[in-house]
């Protein structure tokens, strides 16, 4: 080994802990980059695989009833590969456990069993068997939240008509990846047990929705090179005749349009998270390199002086940032690869794809690191631009004391309330103003971290306060098998064990406003509604207006509606007529798109008779099980929900995701804390050693000369932690600015102890850090401080 | 001026040397017009007060640092004007220096510090003969803070002759030495000089040191006063100070 080598080697050993810290920090970059970007590759490869081992279309078209001779002039559109018909039609599934009935889709299959589009992957259970009409496979997410399995009876409501289904066989479907249909407005993670998607045989389904000889649904497969725009256009000519509603492509379609949603959120989360913590390690870099390279001027002389070149000693410093670099990106990837497994575990129930292999691609391993080591160089270069051009005549001289000026503070006669050490402090700050900002701001950012973290938690607990303890607040949600008279609900408030009941009446509808339409559920609330209320953030009771549409304002976006405008309206049971009501009123929900009325104003609009779809009770607590029993022996009573378990499920979902979201964003805020604060204290005794120690001589306890080293730590921290909190918030803004409204809106809202834990846990990661350097000034060499020239 | 022996020649030749600091508006001007020649196997020493620019001239000498204006030519090759590739090309090759304060790398032992210089060069003695010349062949492995004072020097001196150079430029070798230590380490340099040929140049502030040399150049404001030669060099053991 060469003695620069040597040198390297010991140099490195020599600053252990402030490698460590700056490879921590790096190690974090590059984790948080190989977690995201190979969950999103891993994502991403199983999405194209299965679109293309299934066959997915690339244009759909609903309409309403089209004669099946349609299809073959559909199908010579130049462009098009392949066209396949079928019925698509909205049921409603009144299933035990729910308090509104989940909605979905009924879609059939061609007689052989097997769509030329959109082929199903069978999960478990058998295929249909043609002969027997009332067979129906299940989409595993709603079978899994379900517990459904073959065999198993489903009540479906038809048309209007409430029929029982035998489950044969539970199914994955491209074209519900994520389970999302615009169905019942339910689109967070309860979706799973909202909505639903059932495949039935053609000839059985056909009948019920009186659409024997049409369909009413078309998908395509483009030739390659064909233009989906002119296909589309066409199609949609041909199809406008027949209530065609303007056909979408792929990227459209909504599945396949929040699986690019999440998917691009990933990537760029996979930009700004990891830009954050190289961007710190970036400063570390700079801050113990430059001191490092001040500590050996005289040395680096010395080897100008024997004749090593620039090059060879700027790729000295160079390689001694890189060991440290090398050290994170290996741990980095290292945990990247691991972080981003479990990652793609967390999606694994959210995106149904038939397999879904971790994948972690070489190329962003090294991508990662790459960036890393360039990130790295960026901090070390200003430095080692300073090396080479140091003139090697000059270095041999001791270096000019550093020159103090009183600062503007202290010219301003702050000084004057300072003692000493305040005013040592003080002029440590303002010496470098710009290390003392870059400083701050890394802190900040490992402020901003933890207050992200903690922000998930938040928002969770905002969504379960709004939507299940300020909006639905019954006990127990009985819903009906069809729409009954409101008479009957007297039945159940005399009920014993019964307290309160209220009605509430769900239609299927779907909206539409020119080109733009949305399916979703209509719900009737009945004037002075106390167990189902509409909560708009921030806890504020929407009153559902007396006459018209309320609909959330993400919808109005969508549609393209305001206060004031008209909007037709289909209703997808009964007589499917269309009728045409006005927005009288906009309300800013967290879920995001639902339509409310009047329980009044809607059966004047539908034309039907009072008539209730769900019946929501407060119950007595203390006879559940007697209420359960005497609700299960009425007739027509489809489910029986109760909320608690609902609330249950939606923890059960997503609080373990939320749990270590946010303990690995703690430790990685952490990291960045402990690492600045751990560095500025090991430079600051560097820096200050001789100082120290003359106090020492003069006279000053240690705790005395801990007290200026750890003020000037203290400082930085302190002025850290309040822009700290603003980065937490700016991030978690930037987080839930990249979901998209359709999904759900999560208010950004930061709880105090959020705030708190975030100030906290930096500051104990401060103290620990400072507390490892405060061993070291035991360690001051008195008389030795004072002999040795820097 | 003239050769001090009829078979010696110029090695290294200065014409006209100035080095001017720019210090904001204040210029210090630390050599103004110095000629100088040094001879082949020849051992100078440079006297002056303190300030007077023995260092600057030096470290120009040695190309560790360029003169404002004025030549600097080695054997055949100008140094005026040559970029920092040849200038540690120079240093590399045929310089080495020893300074004052010995600037050996802590980190590094005494077997490593010379191998600092012996890595680079293209015909070097290996560290170990190098500390043999200085006497140090039994503390090659400790590190420079184990050492005393005079024993780093050493270690200094063996670091700059390992590599056999033409020009051997010690400023202050003794300045933070007592003086049988000094005593020690001027006897090492004497004997490099005898035994290797190196051209040695000796800057110090004792004037008796400067028996021991062949010529004595007296520096003063920047400029040569005057050059004795000596015709009867002491060996250091015969000085004292
Ligand atoms: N880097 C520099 N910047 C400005 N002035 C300098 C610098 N180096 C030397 N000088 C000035 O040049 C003059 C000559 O300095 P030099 O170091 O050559 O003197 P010296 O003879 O070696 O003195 P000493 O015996 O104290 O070492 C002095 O006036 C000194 O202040
Ligand atoms: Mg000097």
């Amino acid at each position: 080994m060469s003695a620069l080598a040597t040198k390297l080697r010991r140099d490195l050993g020599r600053m252990v802990g402030q490698g460590l810290t700056i490879a921590l920090v790096v190690a974090c970059g590059i984790a948080s980059y190989v977690t995201l970007q190979s969950a999103y590759a891993s994502l991403l490869a199983a999405r194209d695989d299965y679109y293309a081992s299934c066959r997915f279309a690339d244009v759909f078209a609903h309409v309403k009833r089209a004669p099946e001779s349609l299809a073959a002039r559909i199908a010579d559109i130049p462009g098009v590969a392949l066209a396949e018909t079928r019925l698509v039609e909205p049921v409603m599934l009144p299933v035990e456990g729910l308090s509104e009935p989940a909605t979905g889709r009924l879609v059939s299959l061609p007689r052989s069993g097997e769509p030329r589009l959109n082929a199903l992957v069978l999960r478990e259970g058998r295929a249909l068997d043609a002969s027997r009409p009332d067979e129906v496979l299940v989409l595993e997410s709603f079978a899994e939240a379900h517990h459904l399995e073959p065999g198993a009876r489903l009540p479906v409501v038809m048309n209007g008509v409430l029929r029982s289904l035998q489950v044969v066989g539970v199914v994955l479907s491209p074209e519900y990846v994520m389970a999302v249909g615009g169905g019942a407005g339910q689109e967070f993670a309860p979706d799973a047990l909202h909505f639903a998607v059932l495949f039935m045989g053609r000839d059985a389904m056909a009948p019920a929705f009186d659409l024997a000889g049409a369909f009413d649904d078309v998908t395509l497969r483009l030739e390659p090179g064909a233009s989906e725009r002119d296909v589309r256009a066409q199609l949609d000519a041909l199809v406008a005749p027949y209530g065609g509603v303007g056909s979408v492509g792929r990227s459209r379609q909504p599945s396949a349009f929040f699986v690019d949603n999440e998917l691009s959120q990933l990537d760029s989360y996979a930009t700004v998270a990891p830009m954050l913590f190289l961007g710190v390690a970036a400063f570390l870099v700079n801050v113990v390199l430059s001191r490092l390279v001040h500590l050996q001027r005289p040395q680096i002389a010395t080897l100008k002086a024997l004749g090593y070149g620039r090059a060879r000693i700027g790729a000295h410093f160079l390689e001694l940032v890189g060991a440290i670099a090398a050290l994170g990106c290996v741990a980095g990837v290292a945990l990247g690869a691991w972080l981003g497994r479990g990652t793609l575990g967390m999606y694994a129930p959210y995106f149904r794809f038939p397999s879904l292999a971790y994948r972690l691609d070489a190329r962003i391993a090294a991508a990662g690191v790459l960036v890393s080591l360039a990130s790295a160089a960026l901090g070390a270069l200003g430095v080692v631009a300073r090396v080479v051009r140091l003139p090697p005549a000059e270095a041999m001289q001791p270096e000019a004391p550093p020159t103090y000026e009183p600062s503007l503070l202290e010219r301003l006669g702050v000084a004057r309330l300072l003692s000493t050490e305040g005013r040592m402090v003080l002029r440590e700050l303002t010496r470098r103003p710009l290390r003392f900002f870059f400083s701050v701001a890394g802190i900040a950012c490992g402020v901003g971290v933890v207050v992200v973290g903690g922000f998930t938690f938040d928002a969770f607990d905002v969504i379960l306060d709004l939507e299940f303890e300020s909006a639905e607040r019954h006990d127990v949600a009985v819903s009906f098998t069809r729409p009954v008279p409101a008479s009957s609900l007297r039945t159940l408030a005399a009920m014993p064990g019964v307290l309160a009941v209220e009605p509430l009446r769900v239609v299927p509808v779907r909206l539409r406003s020119g080109h733009r339409f949305h399916e979703t559920a209509l719900v009737g609330h009945p004037a002075g509604a106390e167990l189902r209320r509409v909560v708009e953030w921030p806890w504020h009771v929407a009153p559902v207006p007396d006459d018209g549409l309320m609909l959330t304002d993400m919808l109005a976006d969508k549609l393209g509606l305001t206060v004031g405008d008209s909007v037709t309206l289909e209703v997808l049971e009964g007589d499917r007529r269309t009728r045409t009501a006005q927005v009288t009123a906009l309300s800013r929900e967290v879920f995001g798109m639902m339509a409310h009325m009047e329980l009044g104003a809607l059966h004047r609009l539908v034309g039907e008779e009072p008539v209730v779809s769900t019946a929501l009770l407060r119950t007595d607590p203390a006879d559940e099980a007697g209420v359960d029993a005497r609700l299960k022996r009425l007739p027509a009573v489809a489910s029986v929900g109760k909320r608690r378990q609902v609330i249950a499920q939606f923890e059960r979902q997503t609080a373990e995701t939320m749990r270590i979201t946010a303990l690995v964003l703690t430790l990685f805020g952490c990291a960045i804390a402990l690492a600045i604060v751990y560095n500025n204290a090991r430079i600051a005794l560097s820096v200050r050693g001789r100082d120290l120690a003359t106090l020492r001589v003069l006279g000053f306890t240690r705790g005395e000369i801990s007290a200026v080293l750890l003020g000037e730590l203290a400082t930085h921290v302190l002025v850290a932690v309040p822009p700290g909190l603003l980065v937490g918030r700016a991030l978690s803004g930037f987080m839930m600015a990249n979901v998209d409204a359709e999904l759900y809106r999560m208010p950004v809202i930061i709880s105090g102890a959020t705030y708190a834990f975030g100030a906290c846990v930096t500051l104990l990661a401060a103290m620990g850090s400072a507390l490892l350097v405060r061993g070291k000034l035991g360690e001051l060499d008195l008389v030795g401080a004072l002999k040795a020239r820097e | 001026m003239s050769p001090p022996g009829q078979h010696a020649r110029a090695v290294l030749s200065a014409r006209g040397l100035v080095k001017i600091y720019e210090m904001g508006e204040v210029a210090v001007t630390a050599l103004s017009g110095v000629d100088l020649d040094l001879y082949e196997g020849e051992l100078v020493v440079l006297l002056g007060a303190s300030g007077s620019g023995k260092s600057t001239l030096l470290n120009i000498l040695g190309g560790l640092d360029a003169a404002t204006s004025g030549d600097v030519r080695y054997r055949e090759h100008d140094l005026t004007l040559a970029d920092d590739e040849h200038m540690t090309r120079y240093r590399r090759e045929h310089v080495g220096f020893v300074f004052q304060f010995y600037n050996l790398i802590p980190s590094l032992t005494t077997r490593e510090n010379v191998a600092l210089a012996t890595d680079i060069a293209d015909d070097p003695m290996s560290p170990e003969e190098a500390l043999a010349l200085v006497d140090l062949g039994d503390r090659m492995d400790h590190f420079p803070s184990e050492l005393s004072g005079g024993e780093q020097q050493r270690v200094a001196i063996a670091r700059a002759i390992a590599k056999r150079p033409d020009l051997l430029l010690c400023d202050e070798p003794t300045g933070a030495l007592d003086y049988l230590t000094g005593r020690v380490v001027l006897s090492a340099l004497a004997r490099i000089n005898r035994e290797l040929g190196a051209t040695t140049a000796i800057i110090t502030h004792n004037a008796p040191i400067a028996r021991m040399a062949d010529r004595v150049i007296h520096l003063s404001g920047g400029r040569i006063r005057a050059i004795d030669e000596n015709p009867d060099k002491l060996a250091p053991t015969e000085i004292s100070w």
